[in-house]
């Protein structure tokens, strides 16, 4: 749990957060053509947030469990896919939360404080603030949180937020055996990412791209991705978030809607001012009194 | 229509309303007044502490949707026994046409047909259309019952109709109740369940034929 100051953005709320505070910018460097689809990081990220998702199914891939739950806040998703100038290929992509510079769940909460945003860049759920009404769902772009049947809460990747706060390393990469995973400030993972993209390219990938989207403002978590097209691997092309959502959940269409409200009072009082009541005179025999 | 004989109303009154419409009315009131805070505590930071009236956010979260699944079927139930009276008659056109003229008191009013006038056929059929469309949005969102089987696309969409909607519906229950407080003597139609003679005449001279009969006075 990362302290109260270094909460830069939180849902629901009209005044500014603390912002005397900045912190180094961090990102997670996903490399997607050093991951060997051990597992180990799904094993990190339960052993250190210490939950434990029920025992699946075997649905006869290696995909497992099968997808993100309120308790598997990462999983390995293994892709099949039949590129023309190289075959068969299996893409292994560890999915799980981006951080988004513009979380579009943070956009979407209603309740105060339910999702923050730490100077640092990491998006959290503040569970215990959680009304359970499926609005940060809605507001990602990138399909990432769950909920819970027992509480009725989101849940999703925290970027180990209690870690990063004092100084260590998320749980995941810790425990990557081939550096797939690193983590750093964001500028450091951008650097090291290009380095990827160069040694990828001389490798013969041409098409190796950094996914770091501009759509949500960049993101804390960074892809390498050797094939190029965030399709191949199931991300995005250009995430954004939804203009449904930045609609409805956005500062004209909550201004429009009080506004409305104040016009239809002063319009009542007006009218009756002006016009007076409408009266019915009971003594008079005629129709028309 | 009621015969004049099953009212307990004394010479002068004329019955408006059975005590199961009455009854009923107040129950869609109650409950809307209720859907509408806490939807505009969901709708707005500004208006978060409304929440605490429902026992806090969550709690307020769980309520609202059954609040607004009991609202739907009241009012339903209510609105389907009105319907053949807000069928729209050819004098309707009329008398939207003099409105503008009726509402700031300059110039006759149209002569009302039936129980109720223009104005209020229209605010039926929008209420009747835009409760439709907010139970349906609120259906398609409603966590964790329907929610979690529809598309997320599906979903953004159905949260911008319900709050657009739960907007004009505010605007209507704005008119609706402001309109009730400035025709003097209607309020009495869903309190007492009777009106005067005389507003009967006045308002809706059609109907108040139909239920008096030929000795009306």
């Amino acid at each position: 749990m990362a302290l109260s100051l270094d909460v830069t953005r939180r849902s629901a709320s009209i005044t500014s957060a603390p912002k005397v505070r900045e912190t180094l910018e961090v990102a997670k460097l996903i490399d997607v053509s050093r991951c060997i689809g051990c597992k180990a990081c799904q094993v990190a990220c339960m052993e250190w947030n210490d939950i434990r998702d029920d025992v699946g199914r075997n649905l006869g891939v290696y995909d497992n469990p099968i997808d993100l739950t309120d308790r598997s806040w990462t999983v390995m998703r293994f892709h099949e896919e039949e590129l023309p100038d190289r075959g068969l290929q299996w893409l292994i992509v560890k999915d799980g939360c981006l951080h988004c510079e513009d979380p579009g769940c943070l956009r979407a909460c209603p309740a105060p404080g339910a999702i923050v945003q730490y100077s640092n860049g990491i998006v959290d759920f503040q569970q215990d603030q959680c009304i359970g009404c499926g609005y940060c769902q809605s507001g990602c772009p990138f399909n990432i949180p769950r909920y819970s049947i027992k509480d009725d809460k989101a849940y999703k990747c925290t970027l180990c937020s209690d870690r990063v706060a004092v100084g260590l390393e998320p749980a995941c990469i810790k425990s990557c055996p081939t550096q797939a995973l690193s983590f750093g400030s964001k500028e450091d993972m951008k650097e090291l990412a290009g380095d990827r993209i160069a040694e990828l390219k001389e490798r013969g990938f041409e098409k190796a791209s950094v996914y770091d989207p501009a759509g949500v403002g960049g993101t804390h978590v960074v892809y390498v991705l050797p094939h190029g097209d965030p399709a191949l691997y199931r991300l995005p092309r250009d995430p954004h978030v939804s203009p449904l959502v930045a609609l409805w959940r956005g500062g004209v269409a909550k201004s429009l809607g009080v506004l409305t409200m104040i016009a239809v009072v002063v319009a009542g009082i007006f009218h009756y001012m002006k016009v007076g009541p409408m009266e019915v005179d009971e003594h008079d025999e005629r129709r028309r009194p | 229509m009621r015969p004049m004989e099953r009212t307990t109303a004394g010479p002068d009154l004329v019955p408006r309303y059975s005590h199961g419409e009455r009854l009923t009315h107040w129950g869609v009131a109650v409950a809307y007044v209720a859907l509408f805070c806490s939807g505009l505590a969901m709708f707005h930071p500004y208006f978060w502490w409304l929440s605490a009236l429902f026992g806090g956010g969550p709690l307020m979260r769980v309520i609202h949707p059954f609040l607004g699944a009991t609202f739907a079927i009241l009012f339903y139930a209510y609105a389907l026994r009105l319907v053949r009276d807000n069928l729209f008659l050819p004098s309707d056109r009329r008398w939207l046409a003099a409105m503008g003229r009726y509402m700031n008191k300059v110039g006759e009013e149209i002569p009302v047909e039936g129980k109720y006038n223009a104005g209020q056929k229209l605010m039926y059929w929008s209420m009747f259309v835009v409760i439709a469309l907010l139970l349906v949005s609120g259906l398609l969102i409603w966590r964790p019952y329907f929610a979690p089987g529809v598309s997320v696309p599906l979903r953004r969409f159905a949260s911008v109709v319900h709050a657009a909607m739960a907007f004009v519906m505010f605007v209507g229950i704005g008119v609706h109740i402001y309109a009730a407080y400035w025709t003097k003597g209607s309020m009495r139609a869903m309190t007492r369940g009777t009106v005067t003679r005389a507003w009967a005449r006045f308002h809706h001279p059609g109907w108040y034929a139909k239920v008096a009969g030929k000795d009306a006075p």
